[in-house]
């Protein structure tokens, strides 16, 4: 039987109650929305992109426990990074979800690995991923809103 | 909850609770549910998620294979034995519906897939006949989306306008204002019986009553009642009534419509097809009779004779024995799960049925949902197809449990156990 200790880790639980990033950002050029209508979830993923860097990252909403603090922990893995590095860690990040086995080392995850216990948990995958695939839209421009129901 | 609708609330409810002591024998009643014997996650399943989907009694099940096995034909063509025994059967089943909703006639019985269909059928039957641009169609701010969105699909057409009668904090039409948004261009009303996502029993009668007064048919949504209550349709004197099988025991893919039949005699066809015609040409086809005109197409056979043995089945218990015991239940859940520390109530109605709505502070009721899971216990968690309603509240989702007949205090102790959970660990 999963744990839900697993699933509810610390890091969760607190990033939940204190989201990072948690702002609207006004000089965001890149912004998308992520919204799960039958769950609830809505997120918007404000982006600062200069070149291909992401210079800065904020997201606001509201949602579940898992969806908040994904989108929490999510600002804060890919500030700094590259357009190429966050999808890199997205598609990391959807392998450690999903249960699927990684390519290379999981080290590279950081904190994000405290989603592992999700992967035991398949219809929270859908809340885990959503601010990530708001991001993956952002960064192509995409406007639509996204959803992973 | 009543045994005729006209009795008041009050009155029927004690008379139900002294029922109640002769009342329903729950240990008994379970046993004949095969699904809730097994373990889930290791745990006793608790099943609360009943205005979703009810569970089968052995009967249904029994019923739909017997006629798989022994009976199965197509109806009303065949000169053999089988078709012939299976259209008796097909019949029967209407028969027990007519019985069950206390219809004039079994030909105001019409046979559909559900609650949402029957819907469908009536806004784009009655409704295009009747709705021409600047009518009105008026519902409530409790519907399912079932009821909210068949009306706009045909308010857009007609270019008719959808008005919503509003409701209170806790849940309940404002009757006034019902009242005031009936007018000259109203015509049609539809409104449920009890809401999906509050719980909340309408004053269907008056409701109907008011309307009446205008001339203006009346459509009432009992997807959420007849699990509930005690149902006569003349009394009521709605002109439509829908409800879906699956909700009071019976099989998926069959529900039905009631019509009265001046009402359902004067509307054009849904569909074409087979059965639903007496002859055709070419040139011109004659439509069969009610209810035949209504039901195109080889019907769910097995799904009707399953929801008759699940009528059979209800009426075997006594529908006032089932809503004591659930009224008894949900009384008790309100109380336990209200005392909780942190938790809102979503619909706190006078009258209710089934249903229980609820917050813990800020935590999501998806992820009260997983936590409830864990221990065996099935709740819906989410805006339960009434996004209107979550927006009505300011809310985007509540943690619902529902109840039906099989339901228990000790399942209800359950719940309280696992919403205390699901606070020490967002704790």
């Amino acid at each position: 039987m999963p744990d839900l200790r697993e699933l509810y880790q610390e890091v969760i639980l607190e990033h939940n109650k204190a989201p990072r990033n948690y702002r609207e950002m006004e000089t965001a050029n890149h912004t998308a929305e992520g919204y799960n209508p039958l769950c609830g979830d809505h997120f918007t993923v404000y982006l600062d992109l200069e070149d291909d860097s992401i210079r800065d990252i904020s997201f606001q909403g509201s949602g579940c426990a898992i969806s908040k603090a994904s989108a929490s922990l999510m600002t804060q893995s890919v500030r700094g990074k590259t357009r190429a590095e966050a999808e890199i860690l997205f598609n990391q990040f959807h392998k450690l979800v999903t249960g699927q086995p990684a390519n290379g080392s999981r080290a590279d995850l950081g904190k994000l690995a405290v989603f592992s216990g999700v992967s035991e948990f398949p219809v929270r995958v859908k809340c885990a991923t959503l601010a990530w695939h708001a991001l993956h839209a952002a960064m192509r421009g995409k406007q639509e809103t996204v959803s992973t129901e | 909850m009543t045994t005729a609708a006209k009795r008041l609330p009050e009155e029927s409810r004690s008379a139900d609770l002294r029922d109640a002591c002769a009342g329903l024998d729950v240990e008994k009643v379970r046993r004949d549910f095969p699904i809730l014997r097994q373990r889930v996650r290791g745990r006793a399943l608790v099943y609360l998620d009943n205005a979703a989907t009810s569970q089968k009694p052995q009967v249904v099940i029994d019923a739909m294979r017997r006629y798989y096995e022994r009976d199965n034909a197509n109806i009303h063509r065949g000169v053999h034995f089988l078709s012939e025994h299976a259209t008796e059967e097909f019949e029967g089943a209407r028969r027990k519906m007519q019985s069950f909703l206390n219809t004039a006639d079994a030909s105001e019985i019409i046979f559909v897939r559900g609650a949402t269909e029957a819907i469908n059928l009536v806004a784009q039957t009655y409704g295009r006949t009747n709705v021409h641009a600047g009518d009105e169609v008026l519902i409530t701010a409790m519907e399912h989306h079932s009821n909210i969105v068949p009306w706009q699909i045909l308010c857009e057409e007609k270019g008719a306008r959808l008005r919503v009668a509003p409701i209170s904090d806790s849940g309940e039409l404002l009757l006034e204002d019902f009242e005031n948004l009936l007018g000259p261009r109203t015509k049609i009303v539809a409104v449920t019986h009890v809401s999906n996502a509050l719980g909340t029993i309408n004053p269907v009668l008056r409701i109907i009553e008011t309307a009446h007064r205008r001339n203006i048919p009346v459509l009432v949504d009992g997807a959420q009642a007849v699990p509930h209550l005690k149902m006569d349709v003349q009394a009521l004197d709605c002109d439509f009534y829908v409800f879906s099988g699956h909700k009071v025991y019976g099989p998926t893919g069959i529900g039905v419509l009631y019509g009265k039949s001046a009402l359902l005699d004067a509307m054009p066809p849904y569909q074409g097809g087979g059965d639903m015609i007496s002859s055709v040409t070419f040139e011109k086809t004659i439509y069969n009779k009610l209810p035949y005109k209504f039901e195109a197409g080889t019907p769910h056979v097995a799904g009707a004779i399953g929801l008759g043995a699940a009528i059979e089945y209800v009426n075997g218990l006594g529908m006032d024995n089932i809503a004591a015991h659930e009224h008894e239940l949900l009384a008790y859940a309100t109380d336990t799960v209200s005392a909780i520390s942190g938790i809102r109530l979503i619909g706190t109605a006078r009258e209710k049925a089934g249903v229980l709505s609820f917050l813990l502070d800020s935590i999501h009721p998806h992820d009260i949902g997983t936590i409830l899971d864990q221990d065996g216990i099935a709740i819906r968690t989410g805006h339960h197809c009434a996004q209107p309603v979550m927006q009505r509240f300011g809310i985007a989702a509540t943690a619902r449990a529902s109840f039906a007949l099989y339901n228990t205090r000790e399942e209800v102790d359950a719940l309280v156990d696992g919403i205390e959970k699901v606070r020490e660990v967002f704790a």
